[in-house]
């Protein structure tokens, strides 16, 4: 038939590629996780679970999941609270105009610079930051400390501060995406609502909290998701900033950097698939939870 | 009777004073927003304006005591140094050409594959739209030795060709998600008109839906071209340290960035940094509507 052959033709290309280069690979992954497989010359051996039993007893592997699990937690909640509070401004914050909720003045403007970093390039903001948090007073936020009086801050090579220094750079780039995702889910509350609520005498708190938050729950909970999976994944940032790739003394190393030494340096290919394995559990496992947690009755509107 | 009126009149005098009162807090209220909106800006355009102005600096300058201080001269030298010396030309070239050529394919066999999946009804119609939207949720990491080697093993490691057809496939998922949505949207009739007027399927498709679903296919373009160049990972596994002249730009800088040590040459450093950032922020501010509709548009319904 004329449509079967015009549906194959329009498909045979798309799909080929992608199984090729993204199925395959993904099928593949898993069955390499279960070998000792360690490059061209040695044949892979099958060795069962002996790459997951290893990584239990792994400590950078375990210090690489911890600093997943502390940016799992704060950076998501630091960069929605920063974000919300931004497109509660920009959207509600100007009050009632011609029947209308506006932002405050120039919001338009402060939209549009505040998602800037976001068409950066990961590895240019690296780069960048690094001069950022040079450790002695050349670095720039040294030099604006030193402007108070304050001495300098080893900003990336201090081990209790690496990995919050490099959370800031992964705050600062995102809190644009997710202003204008949050925007977006206020832009679709009908303006009706904080009308009759304003009429009522409530004050900003109550319509934030009691109106906008609820109102904008379910985009709240997909900005969640996308920072949790982000938290899984901040290779880029880590291996540009880092001391010593993921140190120092592997204070900031996370899942990906490893996965990505442990095969193309060490080639270790069949252990580094099992973290990655490892890596895909956790992120499917976040992605279930969080969505089953924060699911909420949908607010008839 | 005259208290009477003395009660009207009371009554809107006193509500005016409460509106003023209000009005007063929200006075206090907004110039506070509007501190933390502007710092917010700053802290955004402050390291990309510093780039620019490092850029122009000389080594001691970027060295010395005062990173904040402004430039003692503007000359262009680092500019060309950057372009020239460090290659940051090629890279440019380099990466132009991959993300000119795959962002063109990835958007025709995207939108090729979405069509069929949205307006036809075949078996296996389910099937293929889940394999293409289940690769959105997978971490690349898990992908990434096996991906290496399927490219090796077709013979395409450290080629562009390679690199290319990675990123097309890699793209294709957000693409069909998103395009196969708005091909739904579209009416029928029009596309019902031309086939009676004895339109092929495949005229159908180019003469009259991809016109149609410009605003659809712009956003998506743009969100592919932003991804593709700022992609990190994909180019450092796929284009080795022996093809330093194949290489994309953000490997290019990122590798400037780890080569410098004392000698460095840190303007030439930042003006590459900022060739890398100006092309994308021009992009951005022309595009700026369509990128962040198209960026959110996966997420709020």
């Amino acid at each position: 038939m004329r449509k079967y052959g015009f549906i194959f033709s329009f498909l045979v290309v798309p799909v080929i590629l992608y199984a090729i280069f993204v199925i395959s690979p993904y099928l593949q992954a898993f069955y390499i996780s279960l070998t000792n497989w360690r490059g061209i010359s040695a044949n892979p051996q099958f060795i069962g679970f002996e790459n997951f039993t290893r990584l239990l007893g792994d400590d950078v592997f375990w210090a690489a999941v911890r600093h997943h699990a502390v940016l799992l937690v704060a950076m998501p909640l630091i960069t929605i609270a920063i974000a919300l509070f931004f497109s509660f401004l920009l959207n509600v914050g100007g009050g009632s105009k011609s029947g209308k909720m506006a932002g405050v003045r120039g919001s338009k403007f402060y939209r549009v610079v505040y998602f800037f970093p976001q068409v950066l390039a990961v590895a240019v903001v690296g780069v960048l930051f690094q001069a950022i948090y040079r450790p002695d007073n050349t670095g720039v936020l040294n030099g604006l400390l030193e402007l108070v009086g304050l001495g300098p801050v080893g900003w990336l090579i201090d081990t209790n501060l690496a990995l919050w220094s490099i959370m800031g750079v992964i705050i600062w780039q995102g809190v644009g995406f997710y202003v204008v995702l949050f925007s977006a889910g206020m832009a679709a509350i009908p303006s009706e609502v904080f009308e009759a609520a304003a009429l009522d005498g409530a004050g900003r708190f109550r319509l934030f909290f009691s109106i906008t938050l609820p109102l904008i729950w379910d985009t709240i909970q997909v900005g969640w998701v996308y920072l949790g999976i982000a938290a899984f994944d901040a290779f880029a940032l880590v291996q540009v900033l880092s001391v010593d790739r993921g140190g120092p003394d592997n204070a900031t190393t996370v899942l990906p950097l490893e996965i990505w030494r442990t095969a193309f340096t060490f080639s270790k290919f069949g252990y580094a698939s099992a973290m990655g394995v490892a890596l895909f559990f956790l992120t499917i496992t976040f992605a279930a939870l969080s969505l089953r947690v924060t699911r909420r009755e949908r607010i008839e509107v | 009777m005259a208290t009477q009126t003395d009660a009207y009149r009371m009554a809107p005098s006193r509500a005016a004073s409460r509106r003023r009162q209000k009005k007063n807090q929200l006075g206090a209220f907004g110039a506070l927003s509007h501190v933390a909106l502007i710092v917010w800006a700053v802290l955004v355009i402050g390291p990309i304006l510093w780039t620019f102005l490092a850029s122009f600096k000389t080594n001691p300058e970027i060295m010395g005591d005062a990173p904040l201080a402004m430039p003692d001269s503007f000359s262009w030298a680092s500019w060309g140094r950057a372009w020239e010396k460090a290659h940051i030309g090629r890279y440019m070239l380099n990466t132009v050409l991959v993300v000119g050529v795959s962002t063109f394919f990835t958007m025709l066999f995207g939108s090729m594959a979405a069509y069929v999946i949205a307006r036809f009804r075949f078996p296996g119609n389910r099937i293929i739209y889940y394999l293409f939207v289940s690769g959105l949720a997978f971490p690349v990491f898990l992908a990434l030795v096996p991906l290496f080697f399927v490219v090796r093993n077709l013979g395409l490691i450290d080629t562009h060709v390679g690199v290319i057809l990675v990123y097309i496939a890699y793209s294709l998922p957000f693409t069909v998600f998103f395009l196969t949505a708005f091909f739904k949207t579209l009416p029928n009739s029009v596309a019902e008109a031309a086939m009676m007027d004895g339109s092929s399927h495949t005229r159908t498709f180019f003469q009259i839906m991809v016109p149609m679903a410009k605003p659809g296919l712009i956003s998506i373009t743009i969100f592919n071209i932003l991804g593709q160049w700022n992609q990190y990972l994909l180019p450092i596994v796929l284009l080795s340290g022996s093809v330093e002249d194949k290489w994309l730009i953000t490997q290019g800088i990122a590798n400037i960035n780890t080569n410098a040590g004392y000698e460095a040459d840190w303007p030439g450093l930042f003006a590459a940094l900022s060739m890398a950032i100006l092309p994308m922020m021009i992009v951005y501010i022309i595009f700026q509507r369509q990128i962040q509709s198209g960026l959110t548009a996966g997420a709020v319904k």
